[in-house]
């Protein structure tokens, strides 16, 4: 197992537990998806596996390895995080938001060869995005700087990606790409994926497995054909909805019918 | 990169040398070096070194300190607007000097007079209220937060400043005025060496920090998932920042506009990378304020006008040119 959480429990200060004895398992190569209602703690879990957040009790362990010793260099040099969106304060270009991925691979005063330019290339290339590197970031699309910032996290080379809602603030077009690119990258990279999302349709196209989570504790988990169920969304979401095997898109559909309160 | 820099290096050593060339005595470069006199009889040269180049030092290493704490500012507080002021320290200077000027106090330490004591030990004051904050900070909560902090307790320190000249007597209330405006007629060398020592450290916590501020204005968590120890990174900017703007108030008065518009200028040319921008900043920020300080000794000499007025009418119209030139 590459990374594994066992019985995760974690609550912000002075506020209610927002994780209740959460346990996960991602092996290598696979694609874990993280589905639930606003507020049922996905954020909060792909913070706790990115070692942003120290869990009140549980472990994760990287290869055997407990996460809280790790550095936080050497953590970036295996796990990578895509947030939901970003915003950048100065007007930097889209190559060089790729190189600050670099960050982890340089020492204390270096400053980025000629591999890491290589390496940056490669990452706007894998994610179709080396048309825009002379772009300032500030000027792109929604779906653009998504790739971007896909293609910064590719060049952490890391083992592990985690994305947090990473297709939320985009249109149907770029939700598809992005679905596409990531699948793309597991195919040719094998790079593992830890990913959240509210869209359960790019759950069901992406992921091998999901983990069902409300109000911080896990509802279901289990393969992507065994835990999306009509029975399951209504348990997680109060809706209605039918689940079929779509043949033209060759995985799970979910189509909301109705909320059930 | 490497030639940038050195393009803004040579500009503010050209204008180190040729600042202290301009004033109401003409004087002459070669005989200012003239190794054959002895300096009691070179007239240029005691103009040259003893009146005027002390002087250019002093608006050098105060430019620089203002330019590289408003850079480090706001790239730490992911805010445009911050500036040396907004945490207050500037505020706290200002309050050490104003007890200074009103109360009478006179006394000197290693040859630097008491109103650069009181202000620098202001500033440390300040200083220690805003890293409390940021000790206490690290529970959930964001750099919005500190900001907030810093700015109340810059408007508690302005108020108990204006506290003091609404008290004091009107000659000593003008003091202050002309103190708050700024003004860089050191008259020795002791108090820019003494400077030396908040700038130096200063300057070694800026040296680790170019990148980690990079990375800082992607966002916290990014900075942090790409392999920022953020935590660190704060407290070095901060404590850096705050050393930086205590040396440079404490030298030259809190000097207005530098600090928030020579970052953006920098930026402007060469782009938002912060391994060009901080030593650019420094550069920049001296030669700005040496040749803002040399119109505000000549240009209705002998009286002066002081320097915090010339930086924004001069730095304004600039900045507005850079901003909206081709577009």
């Amino acid at each position: 197992m590459l990374l594994e959480a066992v019985d995760l429990t974690f609550a912000y200060p002075g506020a209610v537990r927002a994780l209740d004895g959460i346990s996960l398992s991602a092996a290598r190569g696979s694609i874990v998806g993280l589905i639930g209602p606003n507020g049922s703690g996905k954020t909060t879990l792909i913070r706790l596996l990115s070692g942003t957040l120290k869990p009140t009790t549980g472990s994760i362990v990287l290869d055997s390895i407990p996460l809280s010793t790790f550095s936080r260099r050497d953590l970036a040099r295996r796990v990578a995080v895509v947030p939901q969106d970003t915003h950048v304060t100065f007007d930097f270009s889209a190559i060089e938001i790729v190189l600050m991925g670099r960050y982890a691979h340089l020492g204390a005063f270096a400053l980025e060869g000629p591999d890491d330019l290589a390496i940056a290339r490669q990452a706007l290339a894998a994610t179709g995005t080396a048309g825009l590197e002379s772009r300032r970031f500030a000027t792109l699309s929604g779906g653009e700087k998504q790739r971007v910032v896909i293609a910064s996290a590719l060049a952490q080379a890391s083992d592990i990606l985690l994305l947090d809602e990473p297709t939320t603030a985009l249109d149907v077009g770029f939700q598809f790409e992005i679905a596409t690119l990531l699948k793309q990258l597991n195919r040719d990279r094998g790079t593992t994926m830890v990913v959240s999302t509210h869209d359960l349709n790019l759950a069901a196209t992406l992921c091998t497995e999901l983990i069902l989570l409300r109000a911080g504790r896990v509802l279901a988990q289990g393969t992507t054909g065994d835990v999306l169920t009509a029975t399951n969304i209504r348990r997680l979401y109060n809706v209605d909805a039918d689940v079929t095997f779509h043949p033209r898109a060759g995985h799970l559909t979910v189509v909301p019918i109705a909320r059930t309160d | 990169m490497a030639v940038t820099l050195a393009g803004f290096g040579a500009s503010t050593l050209l204008v180190c040398l040729l600042a202290p060339l301009v004033g109401s005595t003409s004087i002459n470069l070669s005989r200012v070096f003239d190794r054959t006199l002895p300096l009691a009889d070179n007239v240029d040269a005691q103009v040259f070194f003893v009146a005027r180049l002390p002087r250019v030092v002093a608006a050098g290493i105060v430019g620089a300190g203002l330019a590289l704490s408003g850079a480090v500012f706001q790239a730490l507080l992911r805010n445009p607007l911050a500036s040396p002021d907004t945490l207050g320290v500037s505020a706290g200077a200002a309050l050490g000097a104003m007890l200074a000027l009103t109360a009478h106090a006179d006394f000197t330490l290693l040859g630097v007079s008491v109103v650069p004591l009181t202000s620098f030990a202001g500033s440390l004051g300040a200083l220690a209220i805003v890293f409390a904050l940021s000790l206490a900070r690290r529970r959930g909560t964001s750099s919005t937060v500190l900001l907030l902090g810093g700015i109340a307790i810059a408007a508690l320190l302005n108020a108990s400043g204006r506290f003091i000249q609404y008290l004091a007597d009107v000659t000593d209330t003008f003091k202050t005025v002309q103190w708050l405006m700024g003004s860089l007629d050191v008259g020795s060398y002791a108090p820019i060496v003494a400077s030396l020592v908040p700038f130096g450290a200063a300057c070694a916590g800026f040296a680790t920090l170019p990148r980690v501020l990079d990375l800082i204005s992607l966002g916290e968590e990014a900075a942090e998932a790409r392999g920022v120890d953020v935590v660190r990174a704060e407290r070095v900017a901060l404590v850096s920042a705050s050393l930086s703007t205590g040396a440079a108030v404490s030298l030259g008065g809190p000097i207005l506009f530098v600090g928030i518009i020579v970052p953006h200028i920098v930026r402007l040319i060469v782009g938002a990378d912060h391994r060009l921008v901080l030593p650019a900043s420094a550069l920049f920020g001296a030669s700005f304020l040496i040749a803002c300080d040399l119109v505000a000794r000549t240009i209705v000499a002998p009286v002066e006008v002081p320097v915090g007025i010339i930086t924004a009418i001069i730095g304004g119209p600039f900045f507005l040119w850079l901003l909206f030139r081709g577009r």
